[in-house]
């Protein structure tokens, strides 16, 4: 039966190595409060058939703030030129989840900003360990995703948000 | 063996199914497979400057342990199992992960507005201080739920859940069972007449209850034991309070010595925040509200509830070496926080801009009225027990006469110009060292003397530099430069590490690359033989999503980050490998 299991989990760990790369084709709906405690499906997630940044960050995480902040500071320009949105999607606990939205208004973000106390999403998505980093294509499908922030990470993260906007596919 | 079967059942179900519908006519929505991978693996040197008589060098000289999650969805089906192995777990983390298996498996589909998860489910009632399953991994804490749990909204603004299972403990589960059930009420979600209100208004209720058998000779031991709460959450413009008590009958354990007192526990939040400015501040009090399946548990086992810490986490290298634990036998706790970004050319924001943020926290015992113990044989001068009385009586609104715990720090973030960032920050800690460190209780200090003269406290002061300087496009270098220092009367006093610095260099190529080494340097510890230099290299390289991490060199127990990812880890020296992965 042993065997059998670990054969199973074998057969089925390579398959999806060889079928896909960390894409998505649709984004796993799952519930998330946003700041101010309405219950909120992340499958409802929209911008307009234009691309989606989610980033999974952490009041606690200073490479995720340090990430955050240095968008913040050219999100206006992402925003106008690309039309893109950024969801950050705090996975806090009860520890700080009642210092997210001070601190969010405090560092003065623009982003769309979720709690995922339960880490619900953070499951669905298997994000290990924050930061971590979602790309979405106008029709919502993930192409993209990236863990760990170094800085320059978001210039990176910048062309290819400019690649989707034009309409080109990314790989 | 069943559940297990079960589960690959349901899996294979699917998978063809899936296969099927790809064959068929368009299919409503495709199944997808994704899942992720980590494997640490570590190779230790003996090193006898950290370590003189080799007892924490394991026998097994190399260590691996390491996980592979998979979740399979389809349209409102998900099924997911999750293999560890742990050969044997790496140093620090909990002995009991040893060996192999599937200790995490579930189904779960949603129909018309319920949700129904069968198998192993994480899960959290409010604050968590009734209840609340999880997982940290870098603690080695798994509490997950192996039950079934169902989560019902009749309509939009009503969320009720229900749950009924045993919590994991290691590669088993705990005897005992908890039964437990959650609404909460979101006001102006669900009337219209509240749709437009300036108000905005969260109320909830929680009951949760454990069963364990109980078949001690001489205390009548509770085999159910029951806790309620209630919260209320209140939002007006910039202002949100939110509030949770929490009452648990009583709850005898190894944990209180198994008193027969009922435990309480309330949280108090008020924050306001307006664009550029946050503030915040807590209360929050704990009385006997340690809550958890298994009587005799310990530690980080078996634990139904968490009871949420009210001070900041630290997570520079040196300011993390005095980290606060709560106390949930009792505690009184206080935070207040401001964040303030200065606008973009202002006289403090510059050219671009400024944050500060100043937080302040402390942590008293409760003021408690210890009760005479009673005999334990029938001779009433002869040995007592504070088992099987009530323990003691407590004031709800005074903080009590152990300091455990008080934190100032304040955080300057300022960006110079294009290329040259910098954050510099001052803490100060009082740390009962003797509560946090060696577990002596309120309790014990009071019975030492019948005072409270003689407590351990520890005063240290720190201050970190970090800097970041862009060379180049994608090529960066952060600087850490951190000091540490003890006011002078505690080196007679008590055991204490010293003053420390400790200085870091990390250089980092977007997207792909960085390369580290830091030194911490423990120049002021009372003991010359372990003045000790820690110095440890880190190597890390990423392709798409997958991860390798190498680190060479002595490590400090802490929550260590470098190269953008956080996680706490055990002290030694060695070689370590991390591999992460996610499809």
């Amino acid at each position: 039966m042993r065997k059998f299991i670990l054969f199973f989990v074998a057969g089925v760990f390579s398959l999806s190595l060889a079928a896909q790369d960390g894409t998505f084709s649709t984004l796993p709906s799952v519930s998330v409060k946003d700041l101010r405690g309405n219950t909120i499906s992340s499958g409802s997630f929209e911008n307009d058939g234009r691309p989606i940044i989610i980033s999974f960050w952490a009041t606690w995480c200073k490479p995720c703030i340090a990430e955050l902040n240095a968008i913040r500071d050219m999100y206006p320009d992402w925003v106008e030129e690309t039309g893109v949105k950024l969801i950050a999607i705090s996975i806090d606990d009860a520890r700080n989840a009642a210092r997210v939205r001070p601190f969010v208004l405090g560092q003065g973000w623009e982003y769309e900003v979720y709690l995922d106390e339960n880490s619900d999403l953070r499951r669905a998505l298997n994000v290990n360990n924050p930061p971590h980093t979602f790309l979405l294509n106008g029709n919502k499908e993930i192409v993209w995703q990236h863990n760990g922030y170094v800085p320059g990470d978001e210039d990176v993260l910048y062309e290819l948000v400019e690649k989707l906007a034009a309409g080109q596919t990314i790989k | 063996m069943k559940h297990l079967l079960f589960v690959c059942l349901g899996f294979s179900i699917t998978l063809s199914n899936s296969l099927f519908a790809q064959e068929g006519d368009p299919p409503k929505s495709k199944g997808e497979l994704h899942g992720n991978f980590q494997s640490d693996f570590q190779y230790y040197f003996r090193d006898p400057a950290i370590d003189p008589t080799g007892e924490f060098f394991p026998d097994e000289r190399f260590l691996a342990a390491g996980f592979t999650n998979l979740i399979y969805s389809q349209g409102d089906f998900q099924a997911g199992i999750r293999y560890e192995n742990y050969q044997n777990n790496l140093l620090g983390l909990p002995e009991g992960f040893r060996g192999q298996g599937i200790p995490y498996r579930f189904i779960r589909f949603q129909k018309d507005g319920l949700e129904i998860t069968a198998g192993n489910f994480y899960e959290q009632f409010g604050s968590g201080m009734i209840l609340r399953a999880f997982e940290e991994r870098g603690l080695g804490l798994d509490n997950a739920f192996d039950g079934v749990r169902l989560r019902y909204s009749p309509f939009k603004g009503l969320y009720m859940k229900g749950l009924v299972g045993r919590q994991r403990l290691y590669f088993e589960t705990t005897e005992g069972i908890v039964r437990g059930a959650d609404a909460e009420l979101n006001w102006n979600e669900s009337f219209s007449r509240f749709q437009n209100s300036k108000w905005l208004i969260t109320t909830g209720a929680s009951f949760v209850s454990k069963f364990e058998p109980a078949n001690n000779p001489f205390l009548n031991l509770p085999q159910n034991v029951g806790a309620y709460g209630g919260r209320l959450v209140l939002q007006n413009g910039g202002f949100s309070w939110s509030n949770e008590y929490t009452y648990k009958i009583n709850d005898p354990s190894e944990d209180n010595n198994y008193i027969f007192k009922s435990g309480e526990g309330f949280l108090s939040v008020l924050t306001y925040s307006r664009p550029r400015l946050g503030v915040m501040v807590a209360f929050k009090r704990l009385d006997d509200m340690s809550f958890r399946s298994q009587r005799t548990a310990q530690e980080i086992d078996a634990q139904i509830n968490f009871l949420p810490p009210t001070t900041r986490l630290h997570t520079y290298t040196l300011p993390a070496l005095y980290p606060y634990a709560v106390q949930p036998m009792g505690e009184i706790s206080r935070q207040a926080e401001i964040t303030y970004t200065f606008p973009r050319k202002s006289f403090f924001g510059g050219k671009y801009g400024t944050t500060i943020a100043v937080n302040f926290s402390d942590a008293y015992s409760l003021n408690a009225t210890f009760l005479d113990e009673r005999p334990i044989t029938d001779d009433p001068d002869g040995p007592t027990t504070v088992a099987g009385t009530q323990g003691y009586t407590s004031d709800f609104f005074s903080t009590g006469q152990v300091k455990f715990f008080q934190d100032f720090n304040f955080e300057i973030k300022k960006t110079f110009n294009k290329k040259w960032k910098g954050t510099f920050t001052y803490l100060n800690f009082h740390y009962n060292q003797e509560v946090l460190e060696k577990g002596v209780t309120h309790r014990d200090i009071f019975s030492r003397e019948g005072s409270y003269d003689s407590q351990e406290l520890l005063y240290i002061q720190a201050g970190v530099v970090e800097l970041l300087y862009k060379i180049k496009p994608r090529h960066s270098l952060r600087m850490e430069f951190q000091g540490m220092f003890l006011r002078d009367i505690e080196y007679e006093r008590t055991e204490n590490r010293g003053d420390w610095v400790m200085a870091l260099f990390e250089y980092s190529i977007s997207p792909g690359w960085f390369f580290a080494i830091q030194n911490s340097f423990n120049y002021g510890n009372p003991d010359p033989d372990k003045r000790l230099h820690y110095t440890l290299g880190s190597l890390g390289y990423t392709l798409k999503t997958t991860r390798f991490q190498l680190n060479y060199g002595r490590q400090m127990e802490g929550i260590f980050c470098v190269g953008g990812i956080c996680r706490v880890v055990p002290p030694s020296n060695g070689i370590t490998l991390t591999v992460t992965s996610n499809f």
